[in-house]
């Protein structure tokens, strides 16, 4: 929800997102993403582990499907529902401009003055409105999303996608994309849950949409 | 893209097999209990449930694989500087338990929807119109190896012992107890062939002598070697990998 808050001469217009609630619809593909995301980074561990790529396996235990059979099932069934939702969120996302309006703008100096802040532990964060250093992970995590699925369709179906395939660099460099592509959702995924954890409010109003007064509850992180 | 005329598999063909191989197949060597609490908050107990769901997705892919698959499309083919040397050996058992047979001895027995029921030679077989190929053997593991075959066209050979082209399967056996089957869309496509030869030799026992199928739209496993019989069937006919829950289609 976007507020618009003038200063008291009426002069300039601000906008400022102040609290925004989160819509049902993110929230919905938020948690399906979630779960679908899971089942494919855990079942493509032990898919990876029957041929590893570098000089590393995955723990067994962190992985899904039990064996290359039952994780190639679980890795080629949750890729439907991780499909469809992703696609669901983007329609919405940039249609409705609720993308441009979370994600924009985002400026190379007030990222910088955001990322030093946030080293340092005092950047602000008010649920629903994020800074731009917030902002750039998500940008990153967003384009990484989707090249994991196009690398994945190239290593699925190299001859009928052959095209898509030598678009990536061949069979052999496309599953090392689709291997960069987990490590990079992976590694958002580890910054997104340690940031939840130390603003745990924000949890919350993935669940419920948020409150619209929260001025007030302002973190320093 | 032709999908459509092209008769896709049929789940109620596989219902028996599905019934009875979902119990007992997918999961069978157990889910990691952490990843399973983890994802469903459910005990083990309930595996049989999230196989069926697994099971059922399978067969989807098996439809999609199948509109997806277009005859027309070639794989890729490489020229000879880029042979994976050496090629690597792969079965369900090690190298040293490699099977061969008496060559001269050996017969392709035929069944099924076949009008010319008649075994064929090695030597018939090289009587027959060989096409070469140099193409990416994908590995269901995720490696890949790219190596140079040749041999009669399969879609040949069906045409010539009148084969039911019509019908849904084509079915592998082979004489160290692997089998498989594929679509007969797969197997009337023009770079599935009886391979004979391995880079211009006799196919040499490591790769499947006297005889393997090269299916370059097909995951590796879907390549059977040492055959010993073909059939052509309307009846869902599995295979050594699918049974225990790789998916039927595997189509490249």
């Amino acid at each position: 929800m976007v507020t618009t808050i003038r200063d008291n001469k009426g002069a300039l217009p601000i906008a400022k997102q102040a609290g925004a609630t989160r819509p049902l619809i993110v929230r919905i593909t938020h948690w399906v993403n979630a779960f679908a995301m899971t089942c494919m980074i855990l079942s493509g561990w032990r898919i990876y582990n029957a041929s590893p790529l570098f000089p590393f396996t995955f723990p067994p235990w962190a992985t899904l499907g039990g064996w290359l059979a039952g994780a190639l099932a679980w890795h080629f069934a949750a890729m439907w529902l991780l499909v469809a939702n992703g696609l669901l969120y983007l329609a919405y996302g940039l249609f409705s401009g609720y993308l441009r309006r979370t994600l924009l703008p985002l400026t190379r100096d007030q990222l910088w003055q955001d990322f030093r802040a946030a080293l340092t532990l005092r950047l602000k964060h008010r649920v629903g409105v994020y800074n731009t250093v917030q902002r750039l992970l998500y940008i990153v995590v967003l384009l990484l999303g989707p090249t994991a699925v196009l690398s994945g369709l190239a290593i699925w179906k190299p001859v009928q996608f052959s095209p898509l395939t030598t678009l990536l660099g061949g069979y052999d460099t496309a599953r090392l994309v689709h291997f960069v592509a987990m490590a990079g959702i992976t590694g958002f995924i580890v910054i997104h849950l340690t940031l939840v954890i130390l603003v745990p409010r924000t949890l919350l109003s993935m669940i419920t949409g948020g409150s619209r007064q929260n001025h007030a509850t302002e973190a320093r992180i | 893209m032709s999908a459509r005329t092209i008769r896709n598999p049929d789940l109620t063909d596989q219902r028996p097999e599905l019934v009875r191989l979902e119990r007992r197949l997918l999961l069978r060597h157990g889910l990691s209990l952490g990843a399973l609490s983890l994802l469903t908050g459910c005990n083990l107990h309930d595996g049989d449930a999230v196989d069926r769901v697994l099971w059922a997705m399978s067969r989807w892919n098996d439809r999609v694989q199948a509109a997806l698959f277009n005859p027309n499309r070639l794989a890729p083919t490489y020229p000879e500087s880029a042979i994976t040397d050496p090629f690597p050996f792969n079965a369900y058992y090690s190298e040293a338990e490699i099977r061969t047979v008496d060559t001269a001895a050996w017969r392709l027995e035929l069944s099924g929807l076949i009008a010319d029921k008649r075994p064929w030679s090695l030597e018939q077989l090289r009587a027959l119109p060989q096409v070469s190929q140099i193409t990416r053997h994908v590995c269901v593991e995720g490696w890949s190896a790219i190596g140079k075959w040749r041999g009669v066209p399969f879609r040949t050979f069906l045409e010539r012992v009148g084969a039911d082209t019509s019908a849904r399967y084509v079915g592998f056996r082979c004489f160290d107890n692997y089998s498989t089957s594929i679509d007969m869309a797969t197997a009337m496509h023009p770079q599935t062939i009886l391979a004979l030869d391995y880079r211009d030799a006799p196919l040499p026992p490591k790769y499947g002598s006297p005889v393997k199928l090269r299916v370059p739209t097909k995951l590796g496993f879907k390549n059977p070697k040492y055959l010993a019989a073909v059939f052509v069937t309307n009846d869902y006919p599995g295979g050594y990998w699918e049974d225990q829950g790789y998916n039927w289609f595997s189509g490249s």
